[in-house]
């Protein structure tokens, strides 16, 4: 049994060595808003943090986020009614289509800004451009880190 | 049984239990009472199949179509509200179940016959067995980029109107008023000389016991309070937070989970496999030989994929086990040949004498396309979740044809179809993949041989070489043209003729016209692509009327916008891309600007793309002007997403889309070697709508044919060099092999 700790909440799950977390955090914590898309780190749409740190899920072992912060999809808004800044600019823009690889680009987008709260369109790029959206939201989802971006100088917070 | 008229359509009826309802049938006799029992609960009353209304005085309107990002159930929603002059704000929706009485045939046919067009796409859709087994059209399917051409227009707004007049009738007999005098605004119907007013819902037991609208009066769109509107879209919070659903996301309890790995080969069968589970599978639950692949049962979809992976299974040999890409086009070319040879293509449009006008032509234009398969590569790989138990099947899954999902069920189990039960989820992307059952079917016939749910899941390799494609084609072109430049005799020999049936007609006034196809055999799985034989057609006539401008030394803008003259739509189209691209404005060196206009689903989309051609020959699309004619832009925002959403999807195909088989297989995998646009890849794409004041056209397809031709004709005008061959990437193009001009 490993335990993991996963938005804060403890979870004793049951990982063979090469298990990937994308499976554990989806079958065995229940909790799916994190997306299988590829398995081979190409598309993004399995992006977790670990220790704020974005990763693909897909390609990590489990057991090597022991001891670890993972933060999902459902772990990033402050509160059930108080939506994270970049959540609320995606809404705001309407970026979603289909909208399955909208997590994976969000916990890219909320690391992005982690690091650098005023990205360039050039920085965004090279941030973003791991996550594929098939349904081609990008001039959306970087509009939406840019409003995400000018909300963080006003609130101060992320 | 009675003859189907609109009276018919809209009856009204009482409900069991004695739940009051203002029933609106859909065919003769009270079909409400039918679905009240699928989609009301206590105290709602069903004002028909369309909408109810809660005693709160929420207006819910029941959609039967998929979501899959296209924002379908908000935009339909938004036509039964407007027409209904509901209050926004109480109005929500529900996904129609799977259920007969919501097929699009009854919709198409049955609603306002005469009145409707059929589109094509639906009858090769239908599972013909099916079809004979019950003498009807079953299916409830999401594509065609139909849901608001047909079902926002001929139900959701015909069912929002027929209420709201039921309703003023309701207060007018009430408070002894003439109708005329009455107001309906933000659910409520109000007498303002008297003061009086009422909502729906206190005024709806009333309006069942009134004489119903035979032909409810619609708005025009001076009156549209909704329509035309960017109204947040329902589905997307839940996107934002991970609650969205998608069929990857089903959970039930007690469920398993399966992957599988069917032959390699299209149409070959496991030779040999062991399906014994061994103590070393630690979690397996099941290995199962399904004749055509091998499906791996466990308790996480880690320990079945990695089991899959390391079993030894052989697959028999077939006659295409050794065929490669090139043999297949090079079959294609010698099946046109003989066809042409022996006189046995098939006619798609004749009009004059092209053969002999080519011979009268100044100068001669030929060129030959091809084009590769292609994959869909939806986001969400496919899976489909099944229970098989006590006689019944339930199914979870995300489709496009979910009635389709249910047929097919019961026909693999043997069980009547009231025993199949299907709970569609959101779609991770659709673009016509999704309108197949296959994975289902294999979903059912694995979680037969088990007591349990078994959810099914692809992997990504598994769902790219195991698609429907889009065919891979080959184009023979020839025009004539005269002294002046102008076109006098067009030909076109193609492959594949699938739908819209008329994909392969060109917009352009060319007097004498062959266009002909064959149907070589293939054995490699078709399947409709986003836009379908438009993604091909789209291509090719603006390819070809591109070189022709060219050869006639004529401004491409200008050459098209003459051979359109009698086309208003088309010219303010072309007028309008023309302006908002700047077009014939200076740009930097290896840059090219190209143009391409088609109509398909009903609208009218021209594209002007500027790309930048390195001397290493790589392409950068930096800008698309978009300019579209969709009739009325429902929900402009969600239209503007939908073609945004098109041409990236379009561009990935043109730039790098190119499924190839070797050995009998797919050789492409995943998104390495099926490379697709990202974020760094994307241009600027710029929208721009007229609402002309026709009937609405598609969104969810329209804009996807153009784009290859816009980027290859801009490629063109960058370099000299005509592509002729699909996906761009592989041409040459490096500036050392450029013509000189």
């Amino acid at each position: 049994m490993t335990s993991l700790t996963i938005n804060g909440k403890e979870y004793g799950v049951d990982a063979s060595a090469d298990m990937p977390l994308l499976w554990v955090i989806r079958e065995q914590c229940g909790l799916t808003g994190t997306k299988f898309g590829c398995g081979i780190a190409q598309c993004g749409a399995c992006t977790v943090h670990i220790d704020g740190q974005p990763v693909r899920s897909c390609v990590t072992p489990a057991i090597s986020a022991e001891g670890k912060n993972i933060t999902t999809i459902e772990g990033i808004a402050l509160d059930k009614n108080t939506l994270h800044i970049v959540q609320q600019a995606w809404i705001e823009e309407q970026t979603p289509q289909c909208g399955y690889c909208q997590s994976g680009q969000i916990m890219s987008a909320v690391a992005l800004l982690n690091e650098n709260p005023s990205p360039t369109d050039e920085e965004i790029d090279a941030a973003m451009s791991g996550n594929i959206c098939r349904c081609g939201m990008y001039s959306r989802i970087k509009s939406a880190i840019h409003r995400a971006s000018a909300s963080l100088q006003t609130s101060n917070t992320l | 049984m009675k003859k189907w008229t609109r009276r018919a359509f809209i009856g009204a009826g009482v409900l069991a239990g004695g739940t009051l309802v203002i029933g609106i049938a859909i065919r003769p006799g009270n079909r409400s009472s039918k679905v009240a029992g699928l989609i009301a609960s206590e105290g709602e009353t069903v004002m028909n199949i369309w909408l109810k209304i809660a005693p709160d005085n929420t207006v819910t309107a029941i959609i039967p179509h998929a979501e899959m990002g296209q924002g379908v159930h908000t935009a339909l929603a938004m036509m039964l509200a407007d027409e209904m002059d509901a209050d926004w704000s109480k109005v929500t929706f529900q996904e129609a179940p799977a259920d007969k009485e919501y097929a699009n045939f009854t919709l198409l046919k049955g609603f306002v016959a005469g009145n409707s067009t059929f589109p094509k796409f639906i009858d090769e859709t239908i599972d013909g067995v099916f079809l004979t087994a019950v003498k009807t059209l079953n299916f409830q399917i999401t594509g065609g980029s139909a849901s608001v051409r047909f079902t926002g227009q001929q139900a959701m707004r015909i069912a929002g109107a027929a209420a709201k007049s039921m309703l003023m009738q309701a207060a007018a007999d009430t408070w002894k008023v003439p109708t005329e005098e009455l107001i309906a605004q933000n659910s409520i119907i109000s007498h303002p000389s008297s003061k009086r007013s009422a909502t729906f819902a206190e005024l709806a037991p009333a309006a069942a016991k009134v004489t119903i609208p035979i032909q409810p009066k619609l708005k025009s769109p001076e009156e549209f309070n909704l329509m035309g509107t960017s109204q947040p879209r329902f589905d997307i919070p839940a996107k934002v937070t991970g609650e969205a659903k998608f069929g990857m996301d089903v959970q039930v309890p007690g469920m398993k989970y399966a992957t599988i790995k069917a032959a390699p080969v299209f149409g070959s069968k496991v030779k040999s496999v062991d399906t014994k589970v061994s103590s070393s599978q630690p979690g397996v639950k099941k290995i199962l030989n399904l004749g055509d692949s091998v499906a791996v049962i466990a308790d996480g979809y880690w320990q079945a994929k990695t089991t899959l992976d390391s079993l030894p299974i052989e697959f028999e040999a077939t006659e295409n086990s050794g065929l490669n890409q090139d043999e297949i086009m090079d079959r294609y070319r010698k099946a046109m040949d003989a066809d042409l040879a022996d006189g046995n293509l098939d006619k798609h449009f004749k009009d004059g004498d092209a053969t002999n006008a080519l011979e009268q032509a100044a100068t001669l234009v030929e060129a030959e396309y091809q084009l590769p398969f292609l994959a869909h590569a939806t986001m969400e790989p496919m899976n489909c979740t099944a229970w098989v138990h006590d006689g019944k099947c339930e199914v979870w899954c995300g489709s496009q044809n979910p009635l389709g999902v249910k047929a097919a069920a019961a026909e693999l189990l043997e069980i009547d179809i009231d025993m199949v039960t299907v709970h569609n989820q959101l779609l991770g992307g659709g673009f016509g993949r999704r309108s197949e059952t296959d994975v289902m079917k294999q979903a059912i016939l694995i979680a037969k041989e088990v007591d349990y749910p078994v959810k099914l899941i692809w992997s990504r390799e598994e769902d790219t070489q195991h698609d429907v494609y889009r065919e891979a084609t080959i184009s023979r072109m020839k025009a004539g043209l005269d002294q002046s430049g102008l076109p006098i005799a067009y030909t076109h020999q193609f492959i594949f003729k699938h739908h819209p049936p008329e994909a392969a007609d060109i917009p352009y006034s060319i007097p004498n016209q062959l266009i002909q196809y064959s149907s070589p055999a293939t054995f490699v799985p078709w399947g409709n692509w986003r836009s379908v034989d438009h993604s091909t057609h789209g291509f090719l006539t603006e390819s070809f009327i591109d070189e022709l401008a060219h050869a006639a030394k004529k401004d491409p803008f200008a050459y098209r916008k003459n051979l359109t003259k009698d086309n208003s739509r088309f010219q303010r189209v072309l007028d309008l891309v023309y302006e908002k691209s700047n077009w014939g404005s200076p740009l930097p060196p290896n840059w090219g600007r190209g143009i391409a206009i088609a109509q398909s689903f009903g609208s009218i989309v021209a594209e002007v793309a500027e790309v930048e051609v390195g001397i290493d020959g790589k392409v950068k699309v930096h800008r698309v002007v978009c300019a579209v004619d969709p009739g009325f832009a429902i929900h402009p925002d969600g239209f503007i997403a939908q073609m945004e959403s098109g041409i990236i999807y379009g561009l990935a195909a043109a730039m790098t889309g190119e499924v190839t088989i070797e050995n009998g297989a797919v050789v492409q995998s995943n998104f390495h070697n099926y490379p697709v646009t990202r974020m760094n890849e994307a241009p600027k794409i710029e929208t721009h709508i007229i609402n002309s004041g026709n009937p609405p056209g598609g969104a969810g397809e329209p804009s996807t044919p153009v784009i290859a031709p816009a980027v290859t004709n801009a490629i063109f005008d960058a370099t000299g060099i005509r592509i002729r061959q699909l996906p761009i990437s592989k041409n040459d193009l490096r500036a050392s092999i450029r013509p000189t001009t």
